[in-house]
This record gives C-alpha cells, structure tokens and sequence, in this order.
C-alpha cells in the first residue's frame, strides 16, 4: 500500500458515502491532505482529536475524517471548540473555519480566542468568497474586485486574516497556500505542535464562483497566481512597501510564548481551593 | 440557610453535578456568574466569561459534548442572543441549562425590574419546529431545587432546559433548608454500553432518546446542526428527516408525566381558580387566602412546568371551576394557552402588569371581587 492509501484508510470514515461536496478543483481537498498528513506526523491518537468546523464550503470538512467531529453554527466553531478544550483538556482541538466564518460572523470571537491564548488550533481556508452560498463578497474580497453583491465593485477593503491574528495576540501565526502544499504540511504541523491558541491561515481559490466573476480562469490558473505573488515573509522584512503591493506573505509570521489559558487556570482552582480550606 | 434567589441556583447547579459555566454579565442574573466564578474552581469545575452570550451558549454545548454538565444564565437581550446556539442544541441533542432571569423589555427595557415576558422567547424564541422544556421557579427552594430538576431533565431527554426565574424571585432573599444528599436524585446522561464500532449515535428507541456517547471516550462521531440520519451524517432525504425530526418531538411528548411539574392549592371546590407561575404565584396564593376569609371559594393552580404546556392540569382545573384568572406580568402570553385549551369549559380572565412592579395580592383579589 503507497502512503497515500494508508493515510485514507487510516484517516477517512469508512461509512460515510462520498463524494464530498467540493467542487472539482477546490483547495480545500489539498489542505485536507496537508491536515491529515501533519495529524499523522504528530501522532495524536484519532480518539484524542476533535475536529470542530462552521458553516460553508469549509464547514463540511469534518463529516469526511474519522475523529470526533463538531459541525457548529456559522462564526461560532471557536466557541463550541473553547467549551469541550476546558472540559477536557487532554483533547486536541482543531477549528476549521472559512473567511466569512473566522472574520465577518466570528470576527469577535476569532479576536478573544487568541487574546484568552486558549490552546486551540484554528484553520482558516481564505478564498475570499462567501462559495456556498453562491458567490458573494466576503471581508478577505479585495477593493475592486466583483462579486454577486457587489456586481458593480467591492468598495470595501479586506481584511488581512494572519495579521489580525498576531495583533490580536496568537502565539502562532503562519499563512501558506494550497499551491505551496508542503509548506501548508509543516505550518499545520507547527500549529498542532504548539501550546496556546495558534492559527494557520490557507490561501485558497474558489474558481466556481470568485473566479468566474473575476474572470481569473480556472482552478490551476489561480493556483498559478498564488505562485507568483507569494512571498516568503522573512525575505519581505528587507522589501519597500510598493515592492510588496499584491505579494502574499507565506511562511510563519508570529512564535512566541504567553501564558495559556487552561495552565493558569489550573492555578485559579489551586487558590480557590485553599480558600476554602482556610 | 438564608439564601438570593441566584444564589440557591448556584447551589442547586453545583448538586447537580454542573462542572462548567459560560456566561456574560447581564442584570439581573450577574450573581450566578459571580458565585459561580468563585465555587467553579474549588471543585475543579470550569468558569469562563465569553466575549458575548451567543459564545456564552456555545462554550456550553462544546463542554456537554465533552462530557460535563454545563450551563448558562442570562436575562431577556442575552437570552435572544443565545437563540441560534440553543437550536443547535436541540438538534444535536446536547443536554444544557440555561437560566433566564426575567426582567421588563422590549430592548434594554428595565433591567432592575421584573417581568415575565420571556415566556414565548422561551418557547418560540429559536427558529424551526422544536419541543422544548422550560421550568419556571417561584421560591428561593425552588430555584434551588428546579435547577436540580432541569438539569436532570436536560441530561434524561439530550435536550436544553429553560428555567424561568423572574427578578424578584432572583434576589429575593429567603430562608431555605439545604437538603442532604441522599434526599436529592441526581440523573446523569445514558451513555452507550455497546463497542464503538457497533453504535448508532442517533439511532431511534422506545425512550426516543439514543445514548450520548462523550468526545474523548472511543466513540467517535459526527454531530451537526444539519438535519442528519441516524449515523449524524447530513440528509436531505424526506423519508430519514421526517423520522429524525418526529423522534425529537416524541421524545418529549411522550414523556410528558416526568415533565410536568405543578402544585395545585385548594382547587378541589374552588369556584374560581388562579393559574400563575412565578414570583405572581407567591401573591396569588396570599390572594387566594385572603379571598377564602372573605367567603370565596378560591384555589392556585401553579404551574412549574411552563413549556410543554400543561393542558391535563389546566384542563382539570377548568372542569372544575367557574372562572379561571391568569395574573401575569406581561400581556397575556400563558392566558393565551389557557384559553386555547378552555373551548368553553369556564371562563377565562386575565390580569396584566407590564408597568416594572410585581403585582399584588390586594390586585388579584380586586381583580377577583370584579369578575366574581
């Protein structure tokens, strides 16, 4: 058996019916592929992992991979996800998440998972389009760019998820897209790997419907524009401003330590607990 | 013990096995959360404040799904804000306890003041065809006691419980003999028995309610608020969502005896009866004495379960008396029922506070020498 078979047979549920949802040529399959494969080097047991999703193309994921998984409200994965990391600890939360789940409809709890430094780890597949509903503008859609609510123009400007993420105090940030796949594949890796609230945020194309509005060709036509503008980030720190209009960053932007939630909370149930024994 | 109405809901909660707490300041519920805050921790319990009530309800059904008995309290805008997440928990069938504090709306209306306009919010408040169980207390015992009962009910039926408490009842202060813990039953969730390679997680039975299996626990499945088959995997077909969402309405009605909850205070020869619930019920037995020292012939019907409403007792008291009084603070949301299930038996009158003060037994008895 190739390692590819082994990881399907390992990793996708066996009785449920494919094919899955996603359009022929969408990334999400590919950060699916980069997921599993960084689950597998890691070595969390499949009963350890909870694998907790909103609404949308992305929102989809979970029903596909044999772990416990949690197919919530739109915005609200991150919640849901912070409530079973309490109660059990000992679990490995993975949130996945779309644009408009992580920063439009989840915006406010997207900011103070990474403040509290819950030990979550939040995938945002970023394709800058509202797809499953049909095409709409997200708030990732770029100034001027076409949409089915904004057939005239976005006159909105984006915003830029993994920068969000490090001011809003996430110990780990990394950004990466489906066409650079085994950086995706180390970038989860690290993610999974590190305490506190960590995100990876995944560059992806919605050729069915940003694309055909756009008129940006087809799935691997926009794969090729993802080569060609991204940038790794260390080389951006030597780079103008106007040298870095339309680059995507990729690589790891933010690794630090701050304290996490659940280690000073154990502390908080330590005092408790001589107060009243005192 | 002299106890807050808040306060014996903490204590209940804590009895009843409650080990996580989600929550976000509102008036006049900020009390539970602040005891909560302080008790959580010393019995390795968890408490968190959420940036917002919609992530206050979220926090919870994660927990539940986890394993641990978890709940919520909030006041009529929070409450509307955790509507989307409470159908959540109904369709994934996650048990939980939300405690809405009552207090004067529409909007920031009067948050000091007590109202039972959340009623209908309860019952109504989410989107989609659902049951639903709500619980309405009127003492500082109760209180205590029907957060017993509501998470017992929660975990019994995999489904959110509601329990009603109106601002006076919530910081009325009382005194309140703590029962031991041999007098208090204690219900924890089935879980499956069977090895995880043979369970069903939604699969139907003769309760209607399938075993909950805890993430974490070897039992892995998928849970969604899409409406699914019997595996939790997404359908949309008529012939697996027609049963799905026929068993969650079964799996209630058919349970209505271990549901109901209510008190019936000399209704036997009463020729009028008042049907009440809350913090009114307290001034409508006082009503009802005074009106027996008067020569009237007057009972209470007090209800504890609100929601699914109790059409056999109402039913019995309307076969039996002339008249029936709903006194209520609000504009008729339980009168509404009452008369729904009246088709002429009695007659059915109403009195209605919506002014931010509790209404009072000299007002219910009024209210009774007008239409006697």
């Amino acid at each position: 058996m190739s390692e590819l078979t082994k990881l399907i047979h390992k990793y996708l549920r066996h009785d449920k019916k494919f094919p899955h949802v996603w359009c022929p040529g969408c990334g999400i399959g590919i950060m699916l592929g980069a997921l599993i494969r960084a689950i597998d080097r890691t070595g969390f047991e499949k009963d350890d992992i909870v694998l907790v999703s909103g609404i949308g193309c992305s929102g989809r994921l979970p029903v596909y991979v044999d772990f416990n998984t949690l197919h919530t409200t739109h915005g609200r994965a991150l919640t849901f996800a912070t409530g079973v990391k309490l109660a059990k600890p000992n679990l490995k939360v993975i949130v996945i998440m779309g644009d408009g789940d992580a920063v439009a409809i989840g915006g406010n709890h997207f900011i103070h998972a990474a403040r509290r430094n819950i030990d979550l780890t939040a995938i945002i597949v970023n394709n800058s389009v509202y797809g499953m509903t049909g095409g709409q503008y997200s708030p990732t859609t770029p100034y001027g760019m076409r949409s089915t609510t904004t057939v005239y123009s976005n006159i909105e400007q984006d915003f830029r998820i993994s920068e969000l993420a490090v001011t809003a105090g996430a110990v780990f940030v990394g950004r990466g897209t489906v066409y650079h796949a085994k950086l995706l594949d180390s970038l989860i890796e690290q993610a999974l790997l590190k305490k506190g609230f960590s995100v990876v945020e995944v560059i992806s194309h919605c050729h069915t419907q940003y694309g055909r509005q756009n008129r940006l060709g087809s799935a691997v036509e926009m794969m090729e524009w993802q080569r060609d503008h991204a940038l790794p980030a260390e080389k951006a720190l030597k780079m103008k401003a106007e040298e870095l209009k339309d680059k995507i960053l990729i690589g790891v932007l933010i690794d630090k330590e701050l304290p996490v939630f659940q280690e000073e909370y154990e502390k908080i149930r330590s005092r408790a607990k001589e107060t009243v024994t005192h | 013990m002299l106890l807050q109405g808040n306060e014996a809901v903490v204590e209940g909660a804590l009895r009843a096995g409650c080990r996580f707490f989600a929550g976000y300041p509102i008036t006049p519920a900020t009390e539970i959360s602040e005891i909560l805050s302080v008790k959580l921790p010393q019995v390795d319990g968890t408490f968190i404040q959420m940036e917002d009530e919609i992530a206050s309800l979220g926090a919870v059904i994660g927990a539940s799904l986890a394993g641990v008995k978890a709940m919520t309290a909030t006041s009529g805008p929070g409450f509307s804000l955790m509507q989307e997440n409470l159908g959540f928990a109904i369709i994934a069938e996650v048990p939980c306890v939300i405690v809405d504090v009552m207090r004067g709306g529409p909007s920031t209306g009067l948050p000091t003041m007590p109202s039972q306009s959340d009623v209908m919010q309860a019952r109504w408040g989410t989107h989609g065809d659902h049951p639903i169980i709500v619980l309405s207390a009127s003492t500082v015992r109760e209180c205590f006691d029907m957060t017993i009962q509501a998470f017992n009910l929660s975990e019994k039926f995999r489904t959110p419980v509601i329990l009603l408490i109106d601002e006076v009842v919530g910081h009325m202060r009382e005194k309140m003999a703590v029962p031991n813990d041999g007098e208090i039953e204690i219900f924890n969730r089935v879980k499956p028995t069977m090895p995880p390679e043979w369970y069903i997680p939604f699969e139907d039975n003769p309760s209607g309610v399938p075993p909950m299996a805890n993430f974490g626990e070897g039992y892995r499945y998928h849970v969604t608020g899409l409406t699914h088959d019997i595996r939790g995997f997404p359908t949309s077909r008529p012939d697996e969502i027609g049963p799905f969402i026929s068993r969650l309405h079964r799996k209630i009605s058919q349970h209505f005896s271990e549901i109901h909850m209510a008190e019936f205070y000399e209704t036997e020869d009463a020729e009028i009866t008042i049907v009440a619930y809350g913090s009114v019920a307290r001034s409508a037995k006082r009503a009802a004495i005074m009106a027996r020292e008067k020569g009237l012939k007057v009972g209470l019907l007090k209800l504890m379960t609100v929601w699914p409403f109790m059409r056999s007792a109402v039913e019995k008291v309307l076969q039996t008396s002339k008249a029936l009084l709903v006194p209520e603070m609000n504009m008729g949301q339980i009168s509404r029922e009452v008369k729904r299930v009246n088709r002429g038996m009695a007659k059915v009158f109403t009195l209605n506070k919506v002014d931010g003060t509790i209404i009072t037994p000299q007002e219910i008895l009024d209210r009774m020498m007008e239409i006697s």
